[in-house]
C-alpha cells in the first residue's frame, strides 16, 4: 500500500469538493446543478484528455467526485467507439458506469423500503 | 350605510369582535424555544401516531380548532363559520380538516399571511352581521414543506444564511361578537380594525430569502395602514410581523425609514421570537404556523394580562410557488394588518 | 410604459441593497470542509481501489466498478440511517460531489416519496436529480464517442 496515493487522492478529491463548494457559496447554484455541471465537466475534460492525467495521479481522488463519474462514461464512450464503431459509442458510457448506476438503483430502492426519513433537527 | 372603510385598504369595525380564545399545538423544536412553555401541546413525535406528516399536519388544524372552542365551552355545531389555511397544494391540511369539523368553511391562502388573512375577514364577517362565531386557524409543518418546497429530509447539504426554518405549528383563534357573554379564554382582548394588504414584489427571486421577499410587503401594509387611520407608530405598543426573519426585518426597517416611518424599538418579529439562536435556524423561523402559534399562545395571552394595550399583528406571507421559481419568476409578497386591543 | 420603468428602478435598487446587506455564507471555512470531508470520502474509495488491486486482484475495469459500487452502498446506506443528511450539514460540497453524495440525491428521495407509492412515489422520485445528472452524462458521453467515431475515421 503506497500512502502517496491516499496522500494525492486526499488532496485531488478535497480540490474537487472545493470548487463544488466555491460554487454553491459564490454563485448560489443548487446542489442539482452542481452535480449535473460536475459529471457533464468530467465528460468533456476526458474527452480533451485532460482528466485520465489526474486519475492516474490521484486514484480515487479522481474517479469518486462526480468528475470521475463523467470521467468513466467518457472515457467508456470513446473506448467503445473504436472498437464498435457508432454502436460502441452509445453502449460504451453505459457498460463502463454500468457497477455504480445498478448500485444506486438496488441499494436506493433497498434502503427506501427499508427506512423511513425523520425530521431535520 | 355607516361607513366602516377608511381609505382604500384599511377597514374599522362598528362593534369589534373578541378574540374569546386561543390554542397551539407545535413541534418539539419550537417547544425548546423561549415561548415553549406558552404552548398547550408540544408534540415530541411529529407524526402524532399518524403514518404520513401530512395527516399529522391536518390533525394539528383540526386539534386546535377543537381546542380553542373547549376553552369557550362551545361544540362545533354553535360555530358559524370555519377559516384557515396551509401552506400545501390545494390547502389540504385546511380542506381535510374541516371535512372532520364539519363546521361550514371558507379555505383561505395567504401563504404565511393566513392568520391574520382569517382574523381579518372573520372580523369583517361578524361586524358585518354575518356570523357570530368564527374559527379562524393557520398550520405549516417543517416536513410537509421542506418536501413540497424544497429537498427531501434526508438529502445532505447546507442552508443559506437567508434561509428560514418552517415552524412546525398550529394556532387558532376564536372570534365572536361583541355582545358574547358565554366562557372564554380572553375576556379583554378585540379586533379593531385592520388593512388588507397588496401584493408587492421587487423582485427577490431566492427562495431562500424569504425575508426579504416579504419585506417590501410589510413596509407597503404599514404605511398605508398609518396613512389611513391617520395615526403613528407611537399608536401602537407594538407592530408585530409574522415571519420576517432577522434579515427580513432588518430590511422591514430600512424600507420603512425611506418611507419615514421610524419603528424604533416597536418592531417585533414572530420568526425571531419562536426560535433560539443557538437552534440553528439560520434567520428565524417562517411559516403559516409562526405567526398563528406566537400571537395565540404568546401574545394575546400578554396581552389579556395587560402587558400592553394595542398591537397591529401583521403576518407576512412569501406567495412562492415551486413552479413559478422553476420558470424564473420573483416571490410576490402580501401582509394584512390586524389592529388587536386589550378593552 | 413610464410607470413601467420606474417600477423596474425600485426593483433594482432594493435587490441591489439587499445584496449589499444580506449575511454572507462562511465561504472560507465552508471551504475547509469541504477540502476535508471531500478529501476523507476519497480516500475511504482508495482504500477500496486497494483492496480491489491486492487483495481481489482485479483489472481496471473491475477496480472502478467495485469502488462505484462499494462507495454507492456506503452513500446510500449512510442515508437510510439518516446520517448522510447531518455530514451534508458540515460538509456541504465535500458530501454532495462524491459519489456517496450521488447516491445519497437518489436514496433521499426514494425514501421520502415511499408515502405515495412503491412504484410513482420511490421509483419514479428516486430520480429526481439523479436523472439529470445521468441525461446529461449518458448524453454527452454518447457526443464524445460519435465524435470519437469521425475522428478515428
Amino acid at each position: 500500500m503506497d500512502w502517496i496515493d491516499f496522500f494525492w487522492a486526499f488532496v485531488i478529491g478535497g480540490a474537487i469538493c472545493v470548487v463544488g463548494q466555491l460554487l454553491i457559496s459564490l454563485t448560489r447554484l443548487t446542489p442539482a446543478r452542481i452535480l449535473v455541471l460536475f459529471v457533464t465537466l468530467g465528460v468533456v475534460l476526458t474527452a480533451f484528455g485532460l482528466y485520465e492525467p489526474l486519475v492516474e495521479l490521484a486514484g480515487a481522488g479522481a474517479t469518486v467526485p462526480l468528475t470521475g463519474f463523467g470521467y468513466a462514461l467518457g472515457k467508456g464512450a470513446m473506448e467503445g467507439a473504436m472498437e464498435n464503431g457508432v454502436i460502441g459509442a452509445f453502449t460504451g458510457g453505459i457498460t463502463a458506469t454500468a457497477g455504480g448506476v445498478a448500485a444506486a438503483i438496488v441499494f436506493g430502492y433497498l434502503n427506501a423500503v427499508i427506512f423511513t426519513p425523520k425530521t431535520k433537527k | 350605510m355607516k361607513q366602516k372603510r377608511l381609505g382604500r385598504q384599511t377597514v374599522v369595525f362598528e362593534a369589534p369582535p373578541r378574540i374569546a380564545a386561543g390554542a397551539t399545538i407545535v413541534g418539539d423544536m419550537e417547544g425548546a424555544g423561549p415561548l415553549g412553555g406558552y404552548f398547550d401541546l408540544i408534540l415530541e413525535d411529529d407524526t402524532w401516531g399518524e403514518d404520513t406528516w401530512e395527516k399529522a399536519e391536518r390533525k394539528m388544524f383540526e386539534q386546535t380548532v377543537r381546542r380553542a372552542l373547549e376553552r369557550c365551552a362551545m361544540q362545533p355545531a354553535e360555530i358559524d363559520l370555519l377559516l384557515g389555511g396551509d401552506l400545501l397544494n390545494q390547502i389540504i391540511t385546511a380542506n381535510f380538516a374541516a371535512r372532520e369539523l364539519a363546521i361550514p368553511f371558507l379555505g383561505l391562502y395567504g401563504a404565511c399571511s393566513t392568520m391574520a388573512e382569517s382574523l381579518l375577514l372573520g372580523s369583517m364577517l361578524i361586524d358585518g352581521g354575518y356570523a357570530g362565531h368564527v374559527a379562524c386557524a393557520a398550520t405549516s409543518h417543517f416536513s410537509t414543506a421542506e418536501r413540497q418546497y424544497r429537498f427531501p429530509l434526508e438529502m445532505g447539504g447546507q442552508t443559506t444564511p437567508t434561509a428560514q426554518r418552517t415552524v412546525t405549528g398550529a394556532g387558532s383563534s376564536l372570534l365572536v361578537e361583541a355582545g358574547y357573554a358565554g366562557g372564554a379564554q380572553f375576556r379583554h382582548i378585540f379586533v379593531t380594525g385592520g388593512t388588507i394588504g397588496r401584493v408587492v414584489d421587487l423582485g427577490i427571486t431566492d427562495a431562500n430569502n424569504m425575508g426579504a421577499a416579504m419585506a417590501p410587503a410589510a413596509a407597503d401594509t404599514l404605511a398605508a395602514h398609518l396613512r389611513e387611520q391617520n395615526r403613528t407608530v407611537s399608536d401602537y405598543d407594538m407592530i408585530v410581523t409574522g415571519d420576517l426573519g432577522s434579515f427580513g426585518s432588518e430590511m422591514f426597517n430600512e424600507l420603512c425609514r425611506d418611507k419615514g416611518i421610524d419603528l424604533s424599538d416597536r418592531h417585533r418579529d414572530c420568526g425571531n421570537m419562536i426560535f433560539d439562536l443557538a437552534q440553528k435556524v439560520d434567520c428565524g423561523g417562517s411559516g403559516c404556523g409562526c405567526s398563528a402559534v406566537t400571537l395565540n399562545a404568546f401574545l394575546l395571552r400578554r396581552m389579556e394580562e395587560g402587558d400592553f394595550t394595542r398591537m397591529l399583528f401583521m403576518a407576512t406571507g412569501a406567495l412562492m410557488s415551486p413552479t413559478a421559481g422553476m420558470q424564473g419568476d420573483s416571490i410576490p409578497g402580501i401582509a394584512h394588518a390586524v389592529v388587536i386591543e386589550r378593552r | 410604459m413610464g410607470e413601467k420603468r420606474q417600477k423596474t428602478a425600485q426593483e433594482q435598487r432594493y435587490q441591489q441593497r439587499v445584496n449589499e446587506k444580506m449575511p454572507r455564507s462562511k465561504t472560507v471555512s465552508q471551504c475547509v470542509r469541504a477540502f476535508i470531508a471531500g478529501g476523507l470520502i476519497c480516500c475511504i474509495g482508495q482504500a477500496v481501489r486497494v483492496f480491489g488491486e491486492t487483495t481481489l486482484h482485479l483489472d481496471a475495469e473491475g477496480v472502478a466498478a467495485l469502488t462505484a459500487i462499494v462507495m454507492v452502498f456506503l452513500g446510500a446506506t449512510l442515508t437510510g440511517f439518516g446520517v448522510y443528511d447531518k455530514i451534508g450539514t458540515w460538509a456541504g460540497a465535500g458530501s454532495i460531489v462524491p459519489i456517496t453524495g450521488f447516491a445519497n440525491s437518489i436514496v433521499s428521495p426514494a425514501m421520502e416519496f415511499k408515502r405515495e407509492g412503491l412504484i410513482l412515489g420511490t421509483a419514479a422520485k428516486m430520480f429526481t436529480i439523479a436523472g439529470p445528472v445521468l441525461v446529461y452524462g449518458i448524453g454527452a458521453s454518447v457526443i464524445v464517442g460519435l465524435i470519437a467515431c469521425l475522428l478515428a475515421k
